[in-house]
Order: structure tokens, then C-alpha cells, then sequence
């Protein structure tokens, strides 16, 4: 159908039939208020703010219900439109408790805007206000009805974006409310995008509340330091500490989504073990030393191992960034001289790769799961593990009616709308996605999503049964954290470098390195592989770069005190190999990101390694990388850039026992959650919906 | 049983079958034998577009408040798709003021089975229910009997008398929600929801129960309709006014020698109907207002009700006809107080969906309850009024506008009473001139 | 939970009444029917309807509030009604009311000591034309005067 042409205050506008009012105003410029209406959510109608006028029309109309139609003349800003917002806003706050002055919303309410914009300064109100108690519903969520303006938009979000319905209204009239699924408290995924959703301070944070004034902080976009999915974070520093994590603008690839990883799990950065000086062993004690100490003893080690030809064993992790990566495998390789690299890995991307040698467009991207015909899911709990995915599959789902197939061992959240949800036991999900094959062929397209139950020979085998379906198949391999993705295409892997290409001399991965007696040096960077596997070599040197004193680390003889994500710039890349960017928000005393500590080690070794500043190592990347030559611009701007996947076969048999999740649930996240108080508080609250 | 004495002025088609003093309701052999389900029979041998062609042709309004053509509603209903089709009663009677779709149900329930019978034909719907407000409990009881009856006479079921159609009805009580009167809201509670209206479009004749393509008409509305089957749509029409098909019940309360329920033609005089059939103000009294029909609509100064009761003449002087309810008010009566009272309606039943009328009926309750016990102060009048303009025609549904007529126009046409109480207020001020503080 | 043998009976009746898999359509009526026999919706009714209609409890707390009729707390063994809406108001409504008050020495939503009668000033009930009105439980009592519900009252304490 074509567009249809109206008139919105004098302005001629075009927008597709079926648009809104209030959305065909706002891509022109046109800001008409609303409090109920949320883009993406199911329409309300409630708050009458975006009345406007109609010409021929004898009533105002909600912009945010009627659709725009040829030769419509609207006015938004006309006198009666005025007084009418002017009229909305006096009720609005007639029963609101004007606590501004302690409010957490205060300086970014939408209330306190709109009344400001349209100057409902007075009040002629002078009866008695209607008040309930402010309540505690979880570690994190806090709800005050006296504030709430029942605009509805947290049950919405809660209901249509989640699907976890924890959300309800009760009573009616004025004295109605909003209240939570577990009569007292929230038994739910405690993501909190109720808070961020609120246009007022009904809802508010426990980890922030009372604690600051908005325009005390400075909002970094940042990538959350957790998962693998890559969401965009907005923190709020104040005095180099986070206060909280929010995605009230709806920028990256997360749009409003933020899972209580991203919003609030940056407490491990203020932990109080969180180590803030190098530490060296003497006289078998790990003790407080300089920065130089440190890196002398280690670097001496170092240079001496090499010199002697011995054994070295360099394990680095999924936390780090691009640059990071890139550079500990440049110092392994070219500096050290050993091929012994590895990681711990969470999915088989390698085997993928190769299977999809060749093809381009094979690989899905988040943007491809909002925008897919069908989905496919085998073998991943995607609310708990990745609960961006799960998010933007549920959304495609409710605005384009999405078909989605589940294979998974348990029940998971996507049953509720999948088209057919197979339970299967581990190793028989290829069989059970087979009996898929004519409802799956039926699609246009399809994206099929799979964890660390497909490895090895069974990626290859699902690419087969992809490729069987005769219709086009994107696919994407689950990994576990921030950058796992970019370990592997940083080259942090035994037989392969940067982009894949084949190393000459295949290394020992990482449980042969701790299994090696002879091995000289371990050195480790983010990683606690000693957690679950002991170190082999009674006298191996061990280096260890962490934020805690992990089982690795107090197994060390040199430990450096390494900054987090939330700590530093670099990129890091997610599961389905988006580079985004990492901003500074947070500073620690005492802390060096891994870059630094490389570099200085590099530099104390007497090593040509190159410049370690982050941008820089990036532009090399960006120079040799396999599909690392992304646009800067974008990146720099705070978006996401597909890399182009590696074209041609990576000859490299990767064994399916490397390949492990660590099987997080949405409120653990391996170390980082373990110092994370918050994570802690939410599994302890009553009726929690995810035990560890 | 509940029944007033009937009047000679009554032109009686729905309440036709009504004995006085009746004992029992019409079961179904007396229903059959006074041309019961005839109507029905005959719309059974017409296709649809028959069927609605003669309810147009009768000019039947909708009977729940609002008066839209009940032929075109049905018309609405899409005949091609592919989801079930349903027809929803409102028997949800709250209006205040209004009490007529209860002695239907109470003294004729098969009379509206039959109408839903042939509303259902019209439609080729599937399954209906009758949504019975929850106070009228022991209505439910006689409902489902005339149902069972319906069942057992194969008038409900499985291939209806023999046509291969087969169509059920049940019962379903509400708990205690006026805002459940209007249709979507009705049809939220149905599905087990709040009672919060729904947006319109879509309109239940294309989503309403269920999500499926729905007729949603009120107890009396059906209930004229195995009469214009019987004896034509011109018949009925006749009966009437030529923009308002038919008879008429109006529940006739308040100040008045003989309240009761009375079947009149529309566009029957409201002085008449008052004075004549109604036996005049009680005690002699003056007549000072009317509210024409149900408690949402503006109020009528004495003066004003020499008029015809149809749809057109009560909106050319700025009320409306509503639900048939007739409230009259004798000299005695005080307006504020009356005001206040209704106000205290709305503001509980405000289901709180949209701000205007959540927050908007909360304060008009409490500023006029204070007006009322003399505590107000000079320009609380015309905020009130003021208030309930910015309500009218802002709310999400009727439900604010319902709120904010009678005070516009108990506060324009009776000024005079609000003032008074200021005065006397202002009088019992401790200060002279002192303006009493507002009752926190 | 299980309620008296009719209850049941009506309740598998009314699950029938509603589209397949929409049997949330009988939550507000079974409720009602449910509080008649239990006095009021308590948690253990909540859980009990929401398994029986397969939706989560806070769908049924979400109408609990809303329907007026729908209560939390017990009321008395006879519920007493006035009305006081205007067409009752014009009738006495309110004197009523008052009346009420006095006779059975509780207030609006007040319960008698002894757990035989409760008193609630309620919204128009339908019954303008014969106002003013007393609906005790689901009884109706037309016309209405202070001696007639004195009768009334004692009538049924009578009756305990």
C-alpha cells in the first residue's frame, strides 16, 4: 500500500498506512507526550497526554491509538491541545505525593517534564491525597503506589516483552495498584526493566535508591561485562564508582532490554577482596609488592624459561577484550615462542565455521533473530543464558509473528509460544530436530540457535540437516561470556591464530598444559582454570592477571590486579560476532587493564610487541584480523559492527570435550557473580525463580 | 414477584405476557401458548439478511443507554469468517435509576432467549451468554431454568427445531462492577479479566468475546425482538416515533405517587408519563428536575420536561434519553446533596483505566462531598465544573463523560443551591468573612 | 479445596460454557459462587481457582479488588445491603442507612460481634422503582422503611 500524506501542525508528513499518529509525528520532528504509550508494547490509551486534535473530528483523539489516513490535518500543539495536557497533567497530580526533592526520578521524570513543558505549576487541589505504603517486593525492586500514575507500562514489558507476567493490577478507581505475582514479593527474573520503564518513581532500584541525584553522575555506554549476548549498558558514575546500570535510551543492539546482569551486577567492581596491589610470592606467602617488583620477578622468569627453551603455558579468557586477546597471543606466539594457547572454550564456533566455509550470510546476528520467519532453539535455556536472545525471539514473535521450534533436555520460557517443543535427552537433539523437517522446510527462513549440546561432528551434521531444508539457514553458536566469541577470533586456540588461520606448530590446549609435569611457566590471563583442574606441574612459575584471588591465583607466584570491563576501553566481540565497544566508567585504585600489564611486561622483558594502547592494537587488528576490518565509525559511535566471518575451511579438529558451558543461570555469571552481592541477595530472596 | 400495577396509557408488546399480581415467571408451556418462540419459528425460515432487514425496518435502538440501530449492529458482524460467532446479553443493569431488564428477566425470561435465538440466526453464531449482574443472583437461577426449559424443547442445542443449527447459551454472573455495563468492558469480565473497557476499534462485531466476531446488545433490546419477527419491523416501527422504533420501558422512581416500570411508546410526553401514568410529584409537591434517563444524563429543570422522551428531542436540549430511567425530583429535593451522591457512584465505580476519570471523579467526590456539608469555599463551583469539562470527552470511555454531565449540568441549572451553601457555611464561620479551611 | 457437592456440579457445568482454553472466562463468576461458601476469597481460594482454571494466581488477585462484590475478609452470616444511590436517596435512603447503623451497631463493612450480620451502604442495585432498597445476601426488600427493617432484622436473628 502506498504512504499515505496528512498534515501534522501545518507540516506535511508521509508515513506508511497503519502508522500512529504519535509515532508518524515523531519521525518528523513532532513530539506529542504520552505516559502509557511505550513503541512495541500493546496500546493503553490510558494517560489522555497525547490527545490531539483532529480536523472534522468533534473529540480529541488519542495519537497513540489512531492510525494516520490521507488528507488527516492534525494539531498538536493547538490551544485546545494545551490546556487539554495542562488538564491531564492537574488530575495526574492531584493524588501524587510531590516528594520530588527525595525521589529518585527526580531530574529525569517524565512527570516532572511534562509538567514543566506545559506549566501545570499550580495545583487547586486542596482535598486529601490518596496514599499506600511504599513496599519491598525484592532484593532489587522497590514499588511506591503513592507515585505510581498507572500507566501500565511495567506490567506490559514484564508480560508482552519477558513473558514472565510477574506483574499485576489491583482494586480499581483510584485506589488501584500495581502488584507483584507472589503476593508480597516478586518471584520473577528480576531483570528490573520495570524500573527503567517507569516514567515516574513508582518503581525503583534497590541497588540506587536514595543514593544519588541524576545529574550528580556521568552516563558511560558501555557492554556489559556478563554474558555473551553483548547488551549495551548505560552506567551512572559518580566519583569513579558505578551506582547503577540502566537502558532507559533504548540504544544497542538490546534496545530496552537489560536483564539484571546488565543492570545491576557491577557490584564485583567495589567487592572488597577485589585484589588493588601485585602480589609475590616470598617465602611461600603471597605478599603485597610494587608494580615493579612484580613485573621484574615475572618478566626475569620469563626471559629465563625462554632462554632455556622450557615449557610455557598461556591460558587466557572470555572476559578480556579483542585487544587484549590479540595482544596475549602475540606475546605468546611471537614473544614467548610457544604455540601453548588456549582458552577455556563454551562453543564450537570453530567447527562451525569451517562447516560454513565459503557462504556468506550463514551467520545470524541479534538483529536476525528480531526479523526471522522461524527459529529454531536446540539445547539452550536461552531466558536463563541468554536472555537478550530469548528477548528479541519473543519480540519477533509478538510483532511478526515469529514460528519458534524448541529442542531442550527441560521446559523452558520459549514453550509458551513455540509452534513444537521437544524434549530430548543430550546427544538425541539432532534426531529430534529432524522430526522438524517439514514444519521447518515450510518457513521462508530460518535461524537456528544452539549451546554446547551441538559440537564437534554434530555442528556438521546440523549444517546438513540446514542445508536439506532448502530454504536459507542463519546460524548462531551459544557461547558463555562478554568475549568468549572474541577469544577464539582473536586466536586464543592451540592450532589456530587470529582469524583462524592455521598455526604451523600445534600447541597444547589448556587441561594438556595443566596436565603437562614439565610445564615452566603458567601464566594466566582473566581465567581460574585451577577451579576445576589441578595444576600437573609441581614446579611450574605460575603468573596470574585477575580481579580476585581466584583458585588459580593463590596457587600463583606473581598475581597483577587487573581491571574489569567496566574499567576499561578495548572491544569485545558477542556470540553472534558483533565488535562493540568498551567505555571507561569505573575507576579502582590500585588496578591495570591486562593490556597494560602485557605491555609492561612486554617492555620489562626487553620485547618489540608494538604500542599496547587499545586503539591501536585495534587498528592492527582491523589490519590482520579476518573479518575484523569493521567501520570504525560505527564502533566509535557506540555501535554494533558484524564481523565478516572467516572464509574457507579451517582444517582443525576441535575435540568435543574443550567445548563446555559453564551453564550459568540468569543470576549467576562464573567469578564475576560470585563477588556480586547483588546476585547473591536476589538467590537468597523468598521464591526466587532461578536456584542456582 | 416484582411488578408495579399496570397503567392504561401502556402500549404493551414486551411486557405483554406480565400478569399483575403475577406469582410465578413464565414458564415455558404458558410462553408457548401465548405465540412464545413464534418469532423465532419464523426467523428460522428467513435468511440473515432478512432477519436484519426487518429489525432496520423497525427502527429499534439500542435499549442500554446509548441508541444505536440494533439492525446495523448485527449488520457489522463479517458473514465470512472463519472464527465462531457469538452473542453476548448485557444484563448487567446499573445504571442508577434504572431497573427495567429486571423484571423482563424475572417475568419473561424466554422472551430474550428467543430474542437471542433470532439474533444468533441473524448472525449464525455459535454460543451466547447472558451477563447477569452479580446482585441479581436469584435472576440467574431463573434464567438457567428458562434455559434448561429451551434445552429440553429443543429451542437451544444441537439442530434447533430440526434446522441442523446448533447454538448454546449459558448464564455468566458479574461480581460487582457498574463499568462492566459498557460492552467491552462486559466482555473483559467474560473472559475473566478487569472490567477495563478495551480499545475501540475493533468493535465486537468483529472482536468482541473471545476475540471473535460478536453482537452485544442489552436485555430489552433483545427482548423487542421476537415481536418485530412476529408482526414486522413496520409494525414495531409504528409504534414509535419515526427515528425511535417502538415501545419503551421506563422505570419511572423518586418523587413520584406511582414509581414503577412502565411500557410506553417512544416519544411519550415526560410530563405525562410523571403526571399521568406516574400519579403526579408525591405529596402535592412541586417538580423541580428530572433526570431523564439514568443518572449519566444531565438533569432537566422542571420547565424542560414537557417533551417527548426519543433520542432527538432529550439531545436538542442537551441531555439524553440513556437507559429509560426516570429520576424525579421534588422542590424538597437538595440538588447538591443529589449531586454529591452521584458523584460517590462514579468515583467508586471509576474503574481507573484512563487519568481523567480515575483521578477526575475522586476529586469531584470529595470537592462536592465537601460543598455539600457546607465546607466549601467561593470558587469551588466553578472549579467543579470546570473539572468535570475536562473530563467531558477526554476520558477512554463513556464512563467520564457519564460523570461529568450531571455535574456540569446540576452545577449550571442549579447554581443557585451550591451557592446557598456556601453562604450558610459562611455564615457558621467562626472569623467574619473568613473563608473556611478545606477538610483535609 | 472441594466445595459442597452442587457447587462442583455447577462449576463442571460452567467450565463447558467458555471456548476451548479459554475457561478463564468462568474466573469472576466462580469466585463468587466460591466466596458464598467459603465467606470470603482467601489465599487458599486464589491458588484453588487459579489451578482449576490453569492461570497464575495473580490473575485472579488482579479481579479480586476489582469487583466490589469479590471481598477478602468475611462478612457477616447476613450481608445487609442498603442502597443509598439516588434514586433511594430520594426515598431515604440515606435515613436508612443511618438506621441501619444504629439497629445492628456497626458502621459501613462492619461486622456484628457475633458474626450474624454485616452492613454495607452499596451502588444502585436495580430496584429505583421500588426504592428505597435492602438486599440481604442475594435477597431483594422493596420499599423500605426504618419498621419494616427492624422487622427484617429481627426476623432473621430470629432465625440464626
Amino acid at each position: 500500500m502506498p504512504d499515505v500524506t496528512l498534515t501534522i501542525n501545518g507540516q506535511a508528513v508521509t508515513a506508511a498506512p497503519g502508522t500512529l499518529i504519535i509515532e508518524a509525528a515523531r519521525r518528523h520532528g513532532i513530539e506529542i507526550p504520552a505516559f502509557c504509550y511505550y513503541e512495541g508494547y500493546s496500546l493503553q490509551a490510558a494517560c489522555r497526554m497525547c490527545l490531539v486534535e483532529i480536523e472534522k473530528n468533534p473529540k480529541l483523539q488519542p495519537g497513540c491509538t489512531m492510525p494516520v489516513a490521507e488528507g488527516m490535518v492534525v494539531l498538536t500543539e493547538s490551544p485546545k491541545v494545551v490546556e487539554t495536557r495542562k488538564a491531564m497533567l492537574e488530575f495526574l497530580l492531584s493524588n501524587h505525593p510531590l516528594d520530588c526533592p527525595v525521589c529518585d526520578k527526580g531530574g529525569e521524570c517524565e512527570l516532572q517534564d511534562m509538567s514543566f513543558r506545559y506549566g501545570a505549576g499550580e495545583s487547586r487541589f486542596t482535598e486529601l491525597k490518596v496514599h499506600g505504603e511504599e513496599q519491598q517486593w525484592s532484593p532489587v525492586v522497590y514499588y511506591d503506589p503513592a507515585r505510581c500514575i498507572l500507566c501500565y507500562r511495567c506490567v506490559r514489558v514484564c508480560d508482552e516483552g519477558l513473558g514472565v507476567t510477574a506483574l499485576g493490577t489491583q482494586n480499581r478507581g483510584v485506589i488501584s495498584e500495581i502488584i507483584p505475582n507472589a503476593g508480597d514479593h516478586l518471584v520473577c527474573d528480576e531483570c528490573g526493566m520495570c524500573i527503567d520503564i517507569c516514567p515516574v518513581g513508582a518503581l525503583t532500584s534497590g541497588t540506587y535508591r536514595y543514593k544519588s541525584r541524576p545529574w550528580e553522575m556521568n552516563h558511560v555506554g558501555t557492554i556489559c561485562a556478563h554474558c555473551s549476548d553483548g547488551c549495551k549498558t548505560t552506567l551512572a558514575v559518580r566519583d569513579g564508582e558505578i551506582l547503577r546500570g540502566n537502558n532507559r535510551d533504548r540504544s544497542g543492539i538490546n534496545g530496552e532490554f537489560l536483564c539484571i546482569k546488565g543492570r545491576y551486577a557491577f557490584d564485583f567492581v567495589r567487592h572488597p577482596e577485589r585484589l588493588q596491589s601485585p602480589l609475590l610470592r616470598v617465602n611461600g606467602e603471597l605478599q603485597p609488592v610494587s608494580w615493579s617488583e612484580a613485573l621484574s620477578a615475572a618478566a626475569a622468569k620469563f626471559n629465563e624459561v625462554k632462554a632455556r627453551g622450557g615449557r610455557f603455558g598461556v591460558i587466557g579468557a572470555t572476559r578480556t577484550t579483542n585487544e587484549e586477546n590479540y595482544f596475549l597471543q602475540k606475546f605468546a606466539r611471537q614473544g614467548l615462542g610457544t604455540a601453548n594457547i588456549d582458552h577455556r572454550r563454551s562453543g564450537d564456533v570453530v567447527t562451525l565455521l569451517d562447516a560454513l566455509s565459503g557462504r556468506a550470510n550463514a551467520l545470524a546476528t541479534v538483529e536476525d533473530l528480531y526479523t526471522a520467519k522461524a527459529a529454531l532453539v536446540i539445547g539452550s535455556d536461552l531466558a536463563q543464558q541468554h536472555p537478550l536472545f530469548a528477548f528479541q525471539l519473543r519480540a519477533n514473535w509478538r510483532h511478526h509473528q515469529l514460528t519458534a521450534y524448541v529442542v531442550t533436555p527441560g521446559p523452558v520460557r520459549e514453550d509458551l509460544y513455540a509452534a513444537r517443543a521437544i524434549r530430548s535427552e543430550a546427544g538425541k537433539e539432532l534426531e529430534a530436530a529432524a522430526s522438524l523437517r517439514d514444519d521447518l522446510a515450510k518457513s521462508q527462513d530460518l535461524v537456528i540457535l544452539f549451546g554446547d549440546a551441538i559440537k564437534g561432528d554434530a555442528v556438521r551434521r546440523l549444517v546438513e540437516f540446514g542445508d536439506s531444508l532448502g530454504i536459507p539457514v542463519k546460524y548462531l553458536c551459544l557461547v558463555d561470556y562478554a568475549n568468549s566469541r572474541g577469544a577464539m577470533d582473536m586466536g586464543l586456540l592451540p592450532d589456530l591464530g587470529p582469524g583462524y588461520q592455521p598455526t604451523q606448530t600445534r600447541g597444547l590446549n589448556w587441561r594438556e598444559m595443566l596436565a603437562d609435569p614439565a610445564l615452566d611457566v603458567l601464566w594466566v590471563v582473566g581465567e581460574d582454570p585451577l577451579e576445576e583442574t589441578a595444576l600437573a606441574s609441581a614446579n611450574a612459575f605460575v603468573v596470574v592477571q585477575d580481579l580476585f584471588l581466584t583458585e588459580t591465583a593463590k596457587r600463583a607466584d606473581v598475581v597483577f590486579p587487573s581491571a574489569s570491563a567496566y574499567e576499561k576501553t578495548g572491544t569485545v566481540t558477542n556470540s553472534a560476532g558483533q565488535v562493540q565497544r568498551l567505555k571507561q566508567a569505573a575507576k579502582v585504585m590500585g588496578v591495570k587493564p591486562d593490556l597494560d600489564i602485557m605491555g609492561l611486561l612486554a617492555k620489562e622483558m626487553g620485547l618489540n610487541l608494538g604500542i599496547w594502547i587499545p586503539d591501536k592494537v585495534f587498528e592492527e587488528i582491523r589490519r590482520t584480523v579476518r573479518g575484523y576490518n569493521v567501520a570504525l565509525p560505527v564502533i566509535a559511535t557506540g555501535g554494533a559492527a558484524q564481523t565478516g566471518a572467516a572464509d574457507g575451511r579451517i582444517p582443525v579438529t576441535v575435540p568435543p570435550e574443550l567445548i563446555r558451558s559453564a551453564g550459568d543461570t540468569l543470576f549467576t555469571s562464573g567469578t564475576l557473580g560470585r563477588y556480586s552481592g547483588m546476585l547473591r541477595s536476589v538467590m537468597e530472596a523468598p521464591g526466587t525463580l532461578y536456584k542456582p | 414477584m416484582l411488578f408495579n400495577e399496570p397503567h392504561p396509557l401502556e402500549v404493551k408488546v414486551l411486557t405483554r405476557r406480565f400478569e399483575y399480581p403475577n406469582a410465578e415467571p413464565i414458564g415455558i408451556d404458558r410462553f408457548l401458548a401465548t405465540r412464545g418462540y413464534e418469532g423465532f419459528r419464523k426467523a428460522l425460515g428467513m435468511t440473515p439478511e432478512q432477519i436484519i432487514d426487518e429489525v432496520k425496518k423497525s427502527n429499534l435502538r439500542g435499549r442500554g443507554g446509548a441508541g444505536f440501530p440494533t439492525g446495523m449492529k448485527w449488520s457489522f458482524v463479517p458473514r465470512q469468517s472463519p472464527k465462531p460467532k457469538y452473542i453476548v446479553v448485557n444484563a448487567d443493569e446499573s445504571e442508577p435509576g434504572t431497573c427495567k431488564d429486571r423484571i423482563i428477566l424475572e417475568n419473561d425470561p424466554h422472551r430474550l432467549i428467543e430474542g437471542v435465538l433470532i439474533a444468533a440466526r441473524a448472525i449464525n453464531a455459535s454460543r451466547g451468554w447472558i451477563y447477569i449482574r452479580g446482585e441479581y443472583r436469584y435472576l440467574i437461577a431463573v434464567v438457567d431454568k428458562a434455559i434448561e426449559e429451551a434445552y429440553q424443547h429443543g429451542f437451544l442445542g444441537e439442530n434447533i427445531q430440526g434446522s441442523g443449527w446448533t447454538f448454546h447459551l449459558s448464564t455468566h454472573s458479574g461480581a460487582g462492577a457498574y463499568e462492566c455495563g459498557e460492552e467491552s468492558a462486559l466482555l473483559n469480565s467474560l473472559e475473566g479479566l478487569r472490567g477495563n473497557p478495551r480499545l475501540k476499534p475493533p468493535f465486537p462485531a468483529t472482536s468482541g468475546a473471545f476475540q471473535c466476531p460478536t453482537v452485544l446488545n442489552n436485555v430489552e433490546t433483545y427482548s423487542a425482538v421476537p415481536d418485530i419477527i412476529l408482526n414486522g419491523g413496520e409494525w414495531y416501527s409504528n409504534l414509535g416515533t419515526p427515528k425511535n422504533g417502538g415501545t419503551r420501558l421506563f422505570c419511572l422512581s423518586g418523587h413520584v405517587n406511582r414509581p414503577g416500570v412502565y411500557e410506553l411508546p417512544m416519544g411519550f410526553n415526560l410530563l405525562r408519563l410523571i403526571n399521568e401514568v406516574g400519579g403526579g410529584v408525591r405529596g402535592g409537591r412541586k417538580l423541580k428536575a428530572v433526570i431523564p434517563g439514568g443518572s449519566s444524563c444531565p438533569v432537566l429543570k422542571a420547565e424542560e420536561c414537557d417533551l417527548p422522551m426519543d433520542h432527538e428531542s432529550l439531545a436538542k436540549i442537551g441531555s439524553m434519553l440513556g437507559s429509560g430511567g426516570v429520576v424525579v425530583m421534588d422542590e424538597t429535593t437538595d440538588m447538591v446533596k443529589a449531586m454529591f451522591r452521584i458523584m460517590k457512584f462514579y468515583a467508586h465505580e471509576s474503574c481507573g483505566w484512563c487519568i481523567p476519570c480515575r483521578e477526575g471523579t475522586a476529586w469531584l467526590k470529595k470537592l462536592l462531598g465537601r460543598l455539600d456539608e457546607g465546607l466549601g469555599v467561593s470558587t469551588d463551583i466553578d472549579l467543579a465544573n470546570e473539572l468535570a469539562r475536562n473530563m467531558l470527552g477526554k476520558t477512554f470511555c463513556a464512563l467520564g463523560d457519564a460523570a461529568a454531565m450531571p455535574t456540569i449540568s446540576f452545577v449550571e441549572k442549579f447554581r443557585g443551591e451550591f451557592e446557598a451553601k456556601l453562604k450558610s457555611a459562611q455564615a457558621q464561620a467562626p472569623v467574619p468573612g473568613a473563608q473556611p479551611l478545606a477538610v483535609l | 479445596m472441594t466445595f459442597s457437592p452442587e457447587l462442583e456440579a455447577r462449576f463442571a457445568r460452567m467450565l463447558r460454557n467458555y471456548p476451548p482454553g479459554r475457561q478463564k472466562g468462568a474466573l469472576i463468576p466462580m469466585l463468587l459462587y466460591a466466596q458464598d461458601e467459603t465467606g470470603a476469597v482467601t489465599p487458599e481460594l486464589v491458588q484453588e481457582v487459579a489451578n482449576r482454571l490453569s492461570v497464575k494466581p495473580v490473575e485472579v488477585e488482579e479481579v479480586i479488588g476489582f469487583y466490589s462484590m469479590l471481598r477478602r475478609k468475611p462478612m457477616g452470616k447476613y450481608h445487609v445491603q442498603v442502597c443509598t444511590n439516588i434514586s433511594c436517596l430520594l426515598t431515604g435512603g440515606e435515613e436508612l442507612f443511618e438506621h441501619a447503623c444504629r439497629k445492628l451497631g456497626i458502621g459501613n463493612r462492619e461486622v456484628t460481634p457475633d458474626g450474624q450480620f454485616s452492613l454495607e451502604e452499596v451502588e444502585c442495585m436495580g430496584a429505583c422503582s421500588w426504592a428505597p432498597a435492602v438486599e440481604v445476601n442475594y435477597d431483594f426488600h422493596h420499599k423500605m422503611t426504618p419498621e419494616k427493617f427492624d422487622q427484617l432484622i429481627d426476623s432473621l436473628a430470629k432465625r440464626q
